[in-house]
């Protein structure tokens, strides 16, 4: 049977068990959150044995060559001694809340200024701890070129624990600690020319928000147009912002989609991605960006796919919610 | 023809269809063409239900790549117990008709000669047994 070690203890690993689930089982503090391998989270490191090159798909090469590894998606079949990233470089860093806004009912816009510099590229995300042991993921939607500070949309969710903190606790000021960043679900220089979709639902603007200015700053020239989804009218926020750079630019246009039954002039009905393939019904050659609602990522992603959109042009952050409570 | 002998002769026969073939780059060139068909292909899309689309994009690719002859280390046992949970959910021989159809019609389309798609279809054929876990 294959042995987990951390610190003192040594614990028998369940077959089919993560080590996630081996560790938090015997009360180890491990953070998590999605539990499906795209928050990371639950990173942690082996100090000996090898883990499993399925538990570090998405790492960065330099986290993979320090064996680096994702508990949740871990399966070893060999021992191995664990620790939890602390005293060393993937430790999480201070950083000073600059402000917090309102961007809507629902989503706090939170300027976090790194008290170590924090190179990112937007739309990658970074993981933004409320204790060591409770940690979340959120989307990047500054361009470091452009703000100053690293910019997150955090859309409360009921009896959300991270989500809620920040909304109701988090003052001005204060210093939480953030890790990152990670991901790549962000624009890269190059065919300038290609047609980019972008496709989000609530939240899923921030990285999209991120990525248009980035790709609009470094002199995109193809046709960039973003679908951005919500039930109902209170759902959406940056509205103002984004009609700002539709007058500036004219390849970038942007489109607003209710689900809901009401919906007003100059609004789209129907899902973002239902109404974004009716319009875009050939994606052959372009590039799509995917972020929000796992469900709508996942049927998205597919659609855009059998429209002739290749894999590897296919970016996308499913905001992945752990089910469990 | 001794052992060694047979091995070489393996290795350069097969080597020269995936280098026919264009190697990786032809391989990266037919995935996504393949997998569409496949996604598409109303008999087995079932059989892809609410799986991760880039672990099964990687799958395909490593299946294109044992097909046109190229670097793999499937074992008959590993295409048996990769399948298993398929064969379960009624995976039958048309279901691979399915699949050696939508390969043959892949390479077509990207203009490969005949004998090399014969070829090619061989060697997937060769994996019937196993993957229907017979
Ligand atoms: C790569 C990545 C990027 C992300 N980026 C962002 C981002 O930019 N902005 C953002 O706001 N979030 C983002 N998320 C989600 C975020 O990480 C948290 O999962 C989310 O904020 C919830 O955490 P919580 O601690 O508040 O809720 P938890 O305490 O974990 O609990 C959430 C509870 O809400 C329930 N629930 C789940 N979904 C819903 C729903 N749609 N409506 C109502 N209830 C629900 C769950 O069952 C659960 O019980 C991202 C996630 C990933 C994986
Ligand atoms: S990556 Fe493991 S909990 Fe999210």
């Amino acid at each position: 049977m294959t042995h987990i070690k951390y610190k003192t203890d040594s614990f028998p690993l369940g077959e089919n068990q993560s080590v996630l689930d081996c560790l938090t089982g015997h009360g180890v503090p491990v953070p998590f959150s999605c539990r499906s391998g795209a928050c990371q989270t639950c990173l942690m490191q082996a100090t000996r044995g090898t883990p499993p090159e399925e538990a570090q798909r998405g790492l960065k090469d330099s986290l993979k060559l320090q064996n680096y590894f994702l508990a949740c998606v871990c399966h070893p079949r060999e021992d191995l001694e664990v620790a939890l990233p602390s005293d060393d470089s993937q430790a999480s860093v201070p950083a000073t809340v600059r402000g917090l806004k309102l961007l809507n009912d629902e989503i706090m816009q939170v300027v976090l200024q790194p008290h170590a510099p924090i190179e990112y590229r937007p739309g990658q995300f970074i993981n933004l701890f409320r204790t060591q042991a409770l940690g979340r993921s959120y989307s990047i939607a500054s361009v470091p070129e452009e703000d100053e500070d690293i910019h997150l949309h955090v859309r409360r969710l009921p009896q959300g624990r991270v989500s809620g903190w920040v909304h109701d606790e988090l003052r001005t000021g204060k210093t939480v600690q953030v890790r990152g960043p990670a991901g790549d679900c962000f624009y890269v220089p190059g065919r300038a020319e290609q047609g980019l979709l972008l496709i989000g639902t609530g939240s899923g603007l921030a990285p999209l928000y991120g990525i248009i200015r980035d790709a609009l700053r470094q002199g995109h020239s193809g046709p960039i147009r973003l679908f951005h989804g919500s039930r109902d009218r209170r759902g959406l926020y940056l509205m103002g912002e984004l009609n700002d750079l539709v007058r500036e630019y004219t390849n970038f246009d942007y489109v607003r989609c209710l689900s809901g039954p009401d919906v007003p002039h100059g609004y789209a009905g129907g899902r973002a991605h239902d109404v974004a393939l009716q319009e875009q019904p050939d994606l052959k050659s372009w590039r799509i960006f995917l972020c929000g609602h796992p469900d709508m990522v996942n049927a998205a992603k597919r659609k855009a796919f059998l429209a002739g959109a290749s894999m590897k042009d296919i970016y996308a952050d499913a905001f992945n919610v752990s089910q469990s409570t | 023809m001794t052992e060694k002998k047979l091995a070489d002769w393996w290795d350069q026969t097969h080597d020269s269809l995936y280098a026919k073939l264009g190697g990786e780059a032809a391989v990266d060139a037919a995935v996504d063409i393949f997998y569409r068909k496949v996604l598409s292909d109303n008999r087995i899309n079932r059989f892809f239900e609410g799986v991760d689309m880039d672990k099964q994009a990687a799958k395909q690719k490593s299946f294109l790549t044992m097909a046109f002859g190229g670097p793999h280390n499937y074992t008959g046992m590993d295409m048996r117990r990769g399948h298993a949970h398929l064969v379960k959910q009624g995976l039958n021989d048309s279901h691979f008709d399915a699949v050696m159809e939508n390969l043959a019609a892949t390479m077509k389309e990207l203009n490969v000669p005949d004998d090399l798609i014969a070829q090619a279809a061989a060697i997937a054929e060769s994996t019937r047994n196993d993957v229907l876990g017979r």
